[in-house]
C-alpha cells in the first residue's frame, strides 16, 4: 500500500514538473494552430528546438546574458514560422504538415551534425547555460525540499514554478484571443477558409498569426525543457515529442483553452505511473519476470498509453473538457 | 463601352472596346433614395435589344473578354457582359456552362486566363477574393459553407465588416471592439429575425437543415452591407415553403438597392424574379433579355434541349422555330457544316 502511495507521489511529480510544463506549452501552440485554426504543424519540436538552442547557444556560445538568449530564442521561432508558413499557407493544409515534418527532422540533424559542432557541440550538446535563471530563485537552489512525498531540488522547483507561470499567462492569452473576433475568424478558417475569405478576411494573414504564436509557444516549451535538464542537446528534441503533444491535446480536447494543459498533466502522470507502478508489480513478483521484465517497462507504458487513448477516442471523442455535441458535427 | 443613359442608344456590338468606364458616380445613389428601385431597374432595362453583349444603362459590374481553361476545356469564354444596378440578374444555363466557374472568376476565387472585369469601373482583376467582398461584392456557394462548429449568431457576426476586434493586438483589448460588437450583434439579430432564424442563435450551424444553411449564409453575406450579391443556386435543395420565403428575401435585396446576380436551375423561379437573364451554354453567353424572352429564343432551347428535341409548341411557336430552323440550316450549309455552328447560329445573326 504504501509502494502505491509512493508510486501514485511520482506520478504527481511527473505531472507538476518541467516535462509536464514541456507538453503543455507545445501542446497551447498546437491548440492554437490545430484546435483553432485547423493548421496541421507536425513539426512543434522544432521550434521548442530553437528556443532551447536560443538560449544554448547565445549562454555557452556567444556570452550574451541569458535574458537576451531568451529573446534570441523566440525570434528564432518567429522566423521559422514566417519561413514554413510563407509558401505553405496559400496552399492545402497537408503541404503545411509535409512541410514542418521534415523541418523538424532536418533541423535535428542539422544541428547534430559534424559541421555544426562549432555552434551547437553536435551531438554532445551544450550545457552550463542556465546559471543566471536559477540563480534568480528566491531560496536556496542547491537543498532538496520534500513536498507530498517527493523530492524537489531547489532549481526544479523554481523551474517549475516559473514554468507553469509561463503555461498560465499563455492560457489566459489563449483564453482572451478565442473570445475575441480574432479567435472568431480563427475558428471559421478551421471550418471553411473560403467562406471566410468571401466575407472579406484576409485568411493568409490570419493562418500567418496563428503558425506564429503557436509556434512561439513551442520555443517556450523548448526553454522549460533546456533550462529544466540544464542541457540542450539534439537528440532530446525528437520528432516523437511533437506527437505526445498532440495526444496531450486530444486527451485534455482540442479548441478549449485548458485542454491542452490538463491533457499533458494526465499524460506524465500515467506515463511515470505506469514506469513506476509496473516495476513494483515484477519487483513484487506480480507479474512474473519471464513475462515481462524491468527492462520491457519503458516500451509497455507507451502502449498503456496508446490504448488510453484509443479507448478515449472511442469512448470520449472530445478529450476531457470537450463538447460532445461539437466533435459530433460533421466537420464541413 | 461607355454605356449612354438612353436605353435607345445602346449598341450591341458585343466586343466593347473597353470595359468599365460605365460607372456614372452622381447617379449610383438614384436607386437607393427608396423610390421602388425595382421599378427604376426594370424600366432601364425594358427597351434593351435582347443582345448578347448589350450595354446597360448604369452597369455595376462589367466583363470583358474573360477566359478560363481547364487543360483543353474552355469553362469560360464571355466577350461582353454587363450587368445593371440595382437589378436581379439571373445567369441560366445546362450544367457545365460555366456559371460558378464565372462566378469564382468575379469574385477573385478563381483567375482568368485572359480578360478584364470592373465593378464601379474599378478592375478587379488579380484582386484575392478578400479584397473584392471588401469592396462590397460578396457571394454565396453553391455547396453550403456554413461553419458548423460555430454557432448560428457567430456565423452572423463574422460577416460584418470593418471589425476592430478582429486584429490581433487589438482583439486584446476587450474595451476596443465592445460596443462595436454590441452593434454588430443588434445587426445580426435584425437580420436572424428577417430570415426567421432567431430562436436558433445559440445553435451550432452545423445542426441546421439544409435550406436553414442556405438562409444563414445568405443572412450572413448580408451583414457585410454589399452592394452586389452573388448567389449560387440560392434554392437548390429548398424545400417549396421555404423557396418563397427565399425568393421575398431575394426580392427584399433589391429593395434595398443592391445587385442581385444569382444562378439558379428552376425556371420558375427565374421568371418570377429576374429582371433580366443570361443564358449561358458551353461556356459562353448565348443569350440575354428579360425572362420572358429566353424561352422562345432558339439558342437558350437547343443548349438545354440539344438541337433535334421534339418538345410539345403551340402553332405559333412551331412556325417561329421552323423559321430559325431554315434559317440556321441554310446559314450552316453554306459554312461547311462545322458542328457547334448552330448553337451559335442565331447568336451571330443578333450581332
Amino acid at each position: 500500500m504504501a509502494d502505491l502511495l509512493n508510486a501514485l507521489a511520482v506520478a504527481g511529480k511527473s505531472a507538476l514538473g518541467f516535462q509536464a510544463i514541456f507538453f503543455a506549452l507545445l501542446a497551447i501552440g498546437i491548440n492554437v494552430q490545430f484546435g483553432y485554426a485547423g493548421l496541421l504543424n507536425f513539426g512543434q519540436i522544432a521550434f521548442a528546438m530553437l528556443g532551447g538552442f536560443g538560449i544554448a547557444i547565445s549562454v555557452s556560445k556567444w556570452g550574451i546574458p541569458f535574458w537576451a538568449g531568451v529573446l534570441v530564442g523566440l525570434a528564432a521561432a518567429v522566423v521559422l514560422a514566417l519561413l514554413l508558413g510563407l509558401p505553405t499557407l496559400r496552399l492545402r493544409a497537408d503541404y503545411l504538415a509535409i512541410a514542418t515534418i521534415a523541418t523538424a527532422e532536418g533541423l535535428r540533424l542539422l544541428f547534430r551534425s559534424v559541421s555544426a559542432t562549432p555552434v551547437t557541440n553536435g551531438t554532445r550538446g551544450l550545457s552550463g547555460f542556465n546559471g543566471d535563471f536559477i540563480a534568480l530563485a528566491p531560496w536556496n537552489t542547491s537543498q532538496r525540499y520534500s513536498i507530498l512525498g517527493t523530492s524537489w531540488s531547489g532549481g526544479e522547483l523554481w523551474v517549475a514554478l516559473v514554468g507553469w507561470l509561463l503555461v498560465i499567462l499563455g492560457s489566459l492569452l489563449v483564453f482572451a484571443l478565442m473570445r475575441s473576433p480574432w479567435g472568431r475568424v480563427l475558428k471559421s478558417i478551421r471550418e471553411d477558409e473560403d467562406a471566410v475569405r468571401s466575407l472579406g478576411k484576409n485568411v493568409y494573414v490570419y493562418k500567418m498569426q496563428a503558425l506564429v504564436l503557436g509556434g512561439v509557444f513551442g520555443a517556450l516549451g523548448g526553454m522549460v525543457y533546456a533550462v529544466g535538464t540544464g542541457s540542450a542537446v539534439p537528440d532530446q528534441y525528437q520528432n516523437a515529442n511533437t506527437f505526445l503533444a498532440y495526444a496531450a491535446l486530444i486527451l485534455g480536447g482540442a479548441a478549449r483553452v485548458l485542454g491542452p494543459v490538463i491533457g499533458a498533466m494526465i499524460l506524465l502522470f500515467i506515463l511515470q505511473f505506469a514506469d513506476t507502478g509496473l516495476r513494483l508489480l515484477i519487483d513484487n513478483g506480480v507479474i512474473p519476470d519471464d513475462l515481462l521484465s524491468s527492462t520491457d517497462v519503458a516500451q509497455i507504458r507507451f502502449i498503456l498509453v496508446g490504448v488510453g487513448l484509443m479507448l478515449l477516442l472511442i469512448f470520449r471523442p472530445q478529450g476531457i473538457f470537450g463538447d460532445r455535441r461539437e466533435v459530433m458535427l460533421d466537420a464541413r | 463601352m461607355p454605356a449612354d443613359p438612353t436605353p435607345h442608344g445602346a449598341t450591341a456590338s458585343g466586343t466593347g472596346a473597353a470595359g468599365g468606364s460605365g460607372y456614372h458616380p452622381e447617379r449610383t445613389g438614384g436607386w437607393t433614395s427608396g423610390d421602388a428601385p425595382q421599378r427604376l431597374a426594370q424600366v432601364a432595362l425594358r427597351d434593351l435589344p435582347w443582345e448578347v453583349g448589350v450595354a446597360k444603362p448604369d452597369p455595376a459590374v462589367v466583363v470583358d473578354g474573360v477566359t478560363r481553361t481547364f487543360g483543353g476545356l474552355t469553362a469560360v469564354a464571355v466577350d461582353h457582359l454587363e450587368v445593371q444596378r440595382g437589378g436581379i440578374t439571373g445567369l441560366i444555363g445546362p450544367n457545365g456552362a460555366g456559371k460558378t466557374t464565372l462566378f469564382n472568376l468575379l469574385t477573385g476565387f478563381d483567375q482568368p486566363d485572359t480578360g478584364t472585369w470592373s465593378f464601379n469601373g474599378q478592375s478587379l482583376g488579380k484582386m484575392s477574393p478578400h479584397q473584392v467582398a471588401r469592396l462590397g461584392v460578396v457571394r454565396t456557394f453553391q455547396l453550403t459553407k456554413a461553419l458548423s462548429r460555430l454557432t448560428v449568431l457567430q456565423n452572423m457576426l463574422l460577416g460584418a465588416q470593418g471589425q476592430r476586434g478582429e486584429s490581433f493586438f487589438r482583439a486584446l483589448v476587450p474595451g476596443i471592439w465592445r460596443a462595436q460588437e454590441k452593434e454588430n450583434t443588434e445587426k445580426a439579430m435584425d437580420l436572424l429575425r428577417r430570415f426567421k432564424l432567431d430562436a436558433k442563435k445559440d445553435d451550432f450551424a452545423g445542426t441546421l437543415s439544409g435550406g436553414q444553411r442556405k438562409l444563414l449564409e445568405m443572412a450572413r453575406a448580408l451583414m457585410s452591407d454589399p452592394q452586389v450579391v452573388m448567389l449560387d443556386e440560392p434554392m437548390a435543395g429548398v424545400n417549396p415553403a421555404l423557396t418563397q420565403s427565399l425568393l421575398g428575401h431575394v426580392k427584399d435585396l433589391r429593395e434595398q438597392g443592391m445587385t442581385v446576380i444569382f444562378v439558379e436551375h428552376d425556371m420558375d423561379v427565374v421568371r418570377d424574379i429576374s429582371d433580366w437573364v443570361v443564358v449561358m451554354a458551353a461556356g459562353r453567353i448565348i443569350a440575354e433579355g428579360p425572362p420572358e424572352s429566353i424561352s422562345q429564343n432558339q439558342a437558350v432551347v437547343d443548349a438545354y434541349l440539344g438541337a433535334h428535341h421534339d418538345a410539345p409548341l403551340t402553332v405559333e411557336e412551331e412556325d417561329q422555330v421552323l423559321a430559325q430552323a431554315e434559317q440556321t440550316i441554310a446559314r450552316e450549309e453554306g459554312s461547311d457544316g462545322d458542328v457547334l455552328s448552330s448553337e451559335r447560329g442565331p447568336e451571330r445573326t443578333d450581332r
